[in-house]
């Protein structure tokens, strides 16, 4: 038995290969659809959807934006609800899959019969979902930041889009004189787009790219990367990494004696939350660019603050994408509230110029390209991993999805996006 | 001549990782034909052994907790491996494919059981002074952590080694891989042969946790990322081969390092499984395959 493994070792490595492919895509549980429910906004309770990722390698960071949104949820309910209904959350895992999120997403909408939903994280989750609340004209709050380029009727974009995000860090980087950068990112649609936006931004304003490096998503095998980037000697780097491959750069710097005077980084996908992990110690010193901090100084956020941890422990930290979460929920009762009515379209109409006090700020919904205008922030991590504002906008920065009030932005915006940001122009 | 030298000494560390996960796989996969699906999460176990010292018994000194770790790391894998073997897989000695199965089930517990005790986030182990600065030999850079994992391995490999050629227990288990149907005629305890095998290759993942907990993630999902280097060290090295397995990882660290330092970290990958595919072809049991009399090899 045991020689004749031997001659047979073909089996037990497409075994292998099958078990590791599989486990990256391994599936549960798919929704039923029940009787007919009744309509949502009927008696004294509206439903809604509430859709992130509880399982996989997004629930990490999307079980956090959920209790927020609740959270939300909990405090409207509590201060007599939405025209004078309550709320009544049904939650829904997307189980890091997109076509997961497409499906339950419409399990929400027809068979729940719900007034909105709140959800997705992913870029590749937003994008599974567009067709379904477009076809069936309906409302989203999507509340992470993405990559920009994308309008839609149906998609309220709670998060920062690129000239909230990307654009004030290079700013920033070119007021500080931080002109030699080089580009790290994950290998996917995000930190592609970025770096497009930010070569053309740098061709245009004197900045020069020394180099752009992708890790495969979650790789940890750092060290090419990180003696790339030594060699080229930058001022900074602009990292779009995510997940576990920024625990082993960070690391990896620090271990070759790299400090923020030497080469600073600038990174977009590391929040309060992740500091811990990669450690303090790595990072202190180091810059991120968001538009919340769970430090951002005022009375609101300090309401926000003491409400999440109370209701989830004291040590939980609080983050921008939360931060949208919780916001979202708030912005589509402000919509409800001025339309007078849960129907789509009205609250579709009535969303343009909405305005909430948010954590980070005074919030407006654009009239035209249903994004938000928020305030832009740099922030430098300190030494017990909180976050410390060191530049701001000043003023909420309108959002531009696809840059068109940006010169050096021409023609980075084609086909499908450019014919959604013109048909709102 | 530095570019030269810089790839090969990112090529040797990153070989001491492949080695370092992969060699308790060898003789587990070799001897006991046992897919362990579940050798990533025992090296995730002995992440978290680092960082629940840091942070519990030598709050304030995180250089010996490193060191204790490396002890305590190898028991605790070990016995989860010994449990394992003893509760589930002596049951299907034999049957690679059920192992393989059986295995990945138990990989998922244990990840959620991390995910349990330690949440989903992931989790900081302090570098301890010693482990950091770097040395500067010949314009390359060296930094003490990744030296202290090439030591580790190097000091890993003497031990086995040591172990199987020089200890009565280790000949006990290299007759048994050779020739379990012989080895058990001959009045050996092959059962317990198989034990002490589970239990030590555990270990050895062990080790290797705390080896990657001071470079990389410490997570829930830490074992995934280094299953597969395991796995490739232990087929283009042989089954239950040593020395197949130091020249598979070095072979497999240098190609990545230089096809990457000339490319990009993808093609790097690319080129390392392309070069597995073909090598496959001429040598389908790998670099050092045993030698049997029996027919069915």
């Amino acid at each position: 038995m045991y020689m004749k493994f031997q001659g047979s070792w073909r089996v037990p490595v497409a075994g292998i290969i099958s078990v590791v492919l599989l486990a990256a895509g391994c599936s549960s549980g798919s929704s039923t659809a029940g009787g007919q429910a009744p309509k949502s906004t009927a008696g004294n309770t509206v439903k809604v959807g509430v859709l992130q990722s509880l399982s996989g390698t997004m629930a990490i960071s999307e079980v956090a934006v959920k209790n927020s949104a609740l959270l939300a949820i909990k405090e409207i309910n509590a201060s007599g609800g939405v025209l004078g209904k309550q709320i009544e959350p049904l939650v829904e895992d997307g189980e890091s899959k997109p076509e997961v999120f497409a499906q339950k997403s419409e399990k929400l909408i027809t068979t729940d019969k719900v007034s909105v939903v709140f959800g997705g994280w992913t870029s590749s989750s937003r994008k599974a979902m567009k067709p379904v609340v477009e076809g069936t004209k309906s409302l989203l709050f999507y509340p992470v930041q993405y990559e920009g380029l994308e309008v839609s009727p149906n998609i309220f974009y709670t998060g920062a889009t690129t000239n909230q995000q990307i654009v004030p860090a290079l700013d920033y980087m070119k007021e500080k004189g931080l002109t030699k950068v080089f580009l790290v990112g994950s290998d996917y649609v995000f930190p592609r787009t970025a770096n497009k936006e930010i070569k053309a931004y740098a061709a245009a304003n004197g900045m020069e790219v020394l180099g752009e490096e992708y890790l495969q998503l979650g790789d940890t095998n750092v060290q090419g990367i990180v003696s790339k980037v030594l060699d080229a000697k930058p001022q900074v780097v602009f990292n779009t990494l995510n997940g576990d491959s920024n625990v082993s750069f960070f690391k990896e710097l620090k271990a070759k004696g790299n400090t923020p005077s030497a080469i600073q980084t600038v990174s977009v996908s590391i929040a309060e939350e992740e500091v811990p992990g990669i450690g303090v110690d790595n990072l202190a010193g180091n810059l991120v660019s968001w538009n919340y901090y769970q430090t951002t100084d005022n009375a609101r956020n300090r309401a926000f603050v003491a409400a999440y941890q109370k209701e989830y422990g004291a040590d939980k930290p609080t983050s921008d994408p939360m931060e949208a979460g919780y916001n979202s929920v708030y912005l589509w009762k402000a919509a409800v509230e001025k339309a007078g009515s849960f129907e789509v379209g009205k609250v579709r109409t009535a969303a343009a110029g909405v305005t909430i006090d948010a954590p980070e700020g005074t919030l407006t919904v654009d009239a035209k390209n249903h994004h938000v205008f928020k305030t832009a922030r740099i922030g430098m991590i300190n030494a017990k991993g909180q976050i410390d504002e060191v530049w701001n906008s000043g003023k909420p920065v309108a959002p531009d999805p696809c840059l068109d009030t940006y010169a050096w932005a021409g023609g980075l915006a084609t086909g499908q996006a450019r014919a959604e940001c013109d048909a709102v122009k | 001549m530095s570019t030269l030298l810089g790839n090969l000494y990112i090529g040797l560390t990153l070989a001491s990782i492949f080695l370092l996960v992969g060699l308790g796989l060898t003789f587990t996969f070799g001897q006991m034909g046992v897919i362990n699906m579940a050798h990533g999460e025992f090296i995730m176990a002995g992440a978290y052994v680092p960082f629940v010292l840091q942070t519990t018994v030598f709050a304030s000194l995180q250089g010996v907790a490193l060191l204790v770790a490396l002890p305590v790391a190898f028991a605790v894998a070990g016995l989860l491996g010994l449990v394992l073997e003893r509760l589930l897989l002596r049951r299907m000695y034999g049957r690679p494919l059920d192992t393989l199965l059986v295995t990945f089930g138990v990989s998922l517990l244990l990840q959620q059981a991390a995910k349990d005790l330690f949440s989903a986030n992931n989790k900081d182990v302090v570098t301890p002074t010693f482990l950091r600065g770097q040395w500067n030999v010949l314009g390359v850079s060296m930094t003490h952590a990744r030296l202290f994992v090439l030591l580790l391995v190097a000091v890993a490999l003497a031990g086995v080694w040591v172990f199987l050629t020089r200890l009565p227990a280790g000949r006990r288990m290299r007759a048994v891989m050779q020739n379990r149907d012989l080895a058990a005629v001959s009045g050996l305890p092959t059962a317990r042969v198989d034990a002490t095998t589970f239990f030590l290759d555990s270990g050895l993942a062990g080790l290797a946790g705390v080896a990657v907990a001071l470079i990389g993630p410490i997570g829930y999902g830490t074992g995934t990322g280094y299953i597969l280097s395991a796995f490739l060290v232990v087929i283009v090295g042989g089954f239950g081969k040593l020395r197949g397995a130091v020249i598979a990882a070095v072979v497999l660290g240098l190609l990545n390092a230089y096809v990457e330092h000339f490319t990009s970290s993808t093609i790097g990958k690319v080129a390392v499984f392309g070069f597995v595919v073909l090598f496959l072809q001429f040598r389908p049991n790998g670099i050092v395959s045993l030698r049997t009399r029996g027919l069915t090899a």
